[in-house]
């Protein structure tokens, strides 16, 4: 769908930002392109909407050359995302989302409505339409970048290091939010970042640039267990590739099998025997199809025995991984929430296991281990 | 207070078409000033190294005092209104072209560039993003502009293109302080009223967005 064709680009005054780059992707693939400051990423993402142009080689839009194409047309094709957010100040939200179908001369209750709609894949209520951006917090006014970007249905979505500017927490949040919407959306993403974490979770294929040169295009697992050489190891880290041990990847091959589980129809009463029994202070909470329904522990019971008297009255919602995540972004979101255990379910929401701290302790040991093994 | 009455009744119509004739002068003056001034000013932007000159050369052009400005053209477009229209255009048209060349020239470059990176044209740019970010500062210098130009269409007079500046000079050649006073008086009220509605104006035209983050900030 996308294509680099040895494209180089040289900037008045010489400096060669890009060097021979030839690169294909397919439609549906979320790359990450990923190197040093100043090693040309950003340069290379806005020769594709011809916001700079190559000096030599071509590229290729679903095997069109974009050269051939009226920029501005190009432009209102390709979804466009960056790091300042860039959303203007004087117009609304309604109005920051549509922008591109304004320019495309969508009549105004279609683009409300398109507004409306997109509004709701990122979980904000109507009544945002109506707000101002300085009236949202710096991740809402990005998740408004990201719906502008995505208003016309762009099928091709260039983000030059989006979520940079965030704080911590809500970069996280807006990567899982963003990673899930692309799934949904199947959209092809070119996505710029000097964050290992951040392209190690999101991409399908990772780009790494040093000086304007391809250094390696593989995918996170490939570019961890065979990294090209010592730049790459030591862009990417030690702890990472230790982390990366390739015995271990996903969360069924680390997870118990066999978590404690309880009805929501049992007695609060019986719910205590069970864990006094077990020696647990917290259960997970399914129905008869083993499908999850949440969890309760010692103390939602000691805050609500007056009142209650059943499981289902008190069970409270979990956070869940699906089978097939990978164990380092497990231990990500276990370490940062501080939770002290994961449920596992199928994509039915069935429940096949659990991840605990104790589980991850095992792992790190083994790491530590492992290390010094290699070291060695 | 008699000779009040005395002199409304002798001179009040007359001051009424005197008044008139003051505020379209300058009227007329500022309008040709926006005309030309505020595309000029977006333009300016577009060509950095020619607009340090042209700011440079309307800086050392703003000094020079309005009266020479009136009297330069006198050899050149003779005496009446148009000589004067054209003396005052001059000078409403170097505030409005800075203001607007300001105003665009400090919007951020990143709204620029998510606005090209969406596909806007350069027309779009301009409309959609520019002018509207530029708007308050654009309508200061027209404002401001404006008031000035009322001041200084009292000197037109002197060059016989009318207005309320007829009084003022004819009563300070007469000695005689009602004229000069039936002269300045309107001529300040005139500039208020005006300073006034053009607050509204500014008001009106401004974004909503733009008013909010203001009192937000
Ligand atoms: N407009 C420009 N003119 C000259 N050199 C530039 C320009 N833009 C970027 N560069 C240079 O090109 C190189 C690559 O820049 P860039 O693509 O922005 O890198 P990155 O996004 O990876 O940090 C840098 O050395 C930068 O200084
Ligand atoms: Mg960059």
């Amino acid at each position: 769908m996308l294509k680099f064709d040895h494209v180089s680009k040289v900037y008045k005054g010489g400096k060669k930002a890009v060097n021979d780059l030839t690169l294909e992707f397919e439609k549906g693939e979320f790359i990450c392109f990923i190197g040093p400051s100043g090693c040309g990423k950003t340069t290379t993402m806005k020769m594709i909407n011809r916001l700079i142009e190559p000096t030599e080689g071509s590229i290729y839009i679903n095997g069109e050359n974009i050269m051939d194409k009226d920029p501005v047309q190009l432009r209102r094709e390709i979804g466009y995302v960056i790091q300042q957010i860039g959303l203007l100040p004087h117009m609304n939200i309604q109005e920051n989302i549509s922008l591109v179908l304004k320019l495309l001369k969508w009549p105004e209750e279609k683009r409300r409505a398109r507004a409306l709609e997109l509004l709701d894949l990122v979980d904000l209520t109507p009544d945002y339409l109506e707000k101002f951006p300085h009236e949202l917090s710096g991740g809402q006014q990005q998740r408004i970048g990201v719906l502008r970007a995505l208003a016309a249905d762009q099928p091709l979505i260039l983000m030059d290091e989006p979520f940079g500017a965030l704080d911590p927490i809500t970069r996280d949040s807006l990567q899982e939010e963003f990673k899930k919407l692309q799934k949904k959306l199947n959209k092809t993403i070119v996505f710029v970042t000097h964050d290992m974490d951040e392209a190690l979770k999101l991409a399908d294929r990772i780009v790494i640039m040093r000086d304007g040169q391809l250094v390696q295009c593989d995918t996170p697992d490939e570019i961890l267990r065979n990294p090209a050489d010592e730049f790459v190891e030591e862009f990417i880290g030690k702890d990472r590739l230790v982390q990366a041990r390739p015995n271990i990847q996903t969360v069924e091959q680390i997870m118990n099998p066999k978590p404690i589980t309880v009805t929501g129809e049992r007695f609060l009463t019986e719910a205590i025997q069970i864990m006094k029994e077990k020696r647990v202070d917290s259960l997970l909470v399914v129905n008869e199809f083993n499908v999850l329904q949440g969890y309760i522990d010692v103390e939602l019971i000691d805050q609500k025995r007056k009142k209650a008297t059943k499981v289902s009255d008190i069970v409270e919602p979990v956070t869940t991984v699906e089978a097939g995540t990978l164990v380092r972004d497990t231990i990500r979101s276990i370490l940062k929430k501080g939770m002290k255990y994961v449920p596992v379910v199928d994509h039915q929401q069935r429940l096949i296991g659990i991840v605990t701290r104790a589980n991850l302790v095992d792992i790190v040991y083994d790491s530590i281990w492992g290390e010094d093994e290699i070291t060695a | 207070m008699e000779s009040l009455i005395q002199f409304f009744s002798q001179y009040g119509s007359e001051m009424l078409v005197k008044t008139w004739e003051h505020l379209y002068i300058s009227l007329i003056a500022v309008g040709l000033g926006i005309l030309i001034a505020v595309p000029l000013g977006v333009a300016l932007t577009r060509v950095p190294k020619v607009a340090d000159f042209v700011m440079g050369l309307l800086g050392i052009i703003q000094t020079v005092p309005s009266f020479a400005i009136l009297a330069f053209f006198i050899p050149l477009l003779g005496v009446g209104k148009v000589p004067a229209i054209v003396a005052l255009f001059f000078y409403a048209v170097l505030p409005i072209l800075r203001n607007t060349y300001t105003g665009v020239n400090g919007v951020k470059k990143s709204l620029l560039e998510a606005g090209r990176g969406m596909g806007m044209t350069g027309w779009e740019q301009v409309r959609y993003v520019e002018i509207p970010l530029a708007i308050p500062v654009i309508m200061a210098g027209i404002r401001l502009t404006t008031v000035y130009l009322i001041g200084w269409a009292t000197l037109a007079s002197y060059i016989g293109a009318g207005g309320l500046g007829d009084y003022i000079f004819s009563g300070m050649s007469l000695y005689q302080t009602e004229f000069i006073l039936a002269g300045a008086i309107p001529v300040t009220l005139l500039a208020l009223l005006t300073d006034l509605l053009l607050g509204k104006v500014e008001n009106w035209v401004t974004p909503t967005g733009l008013k909010k983050l203001k009192e937000a900030a």
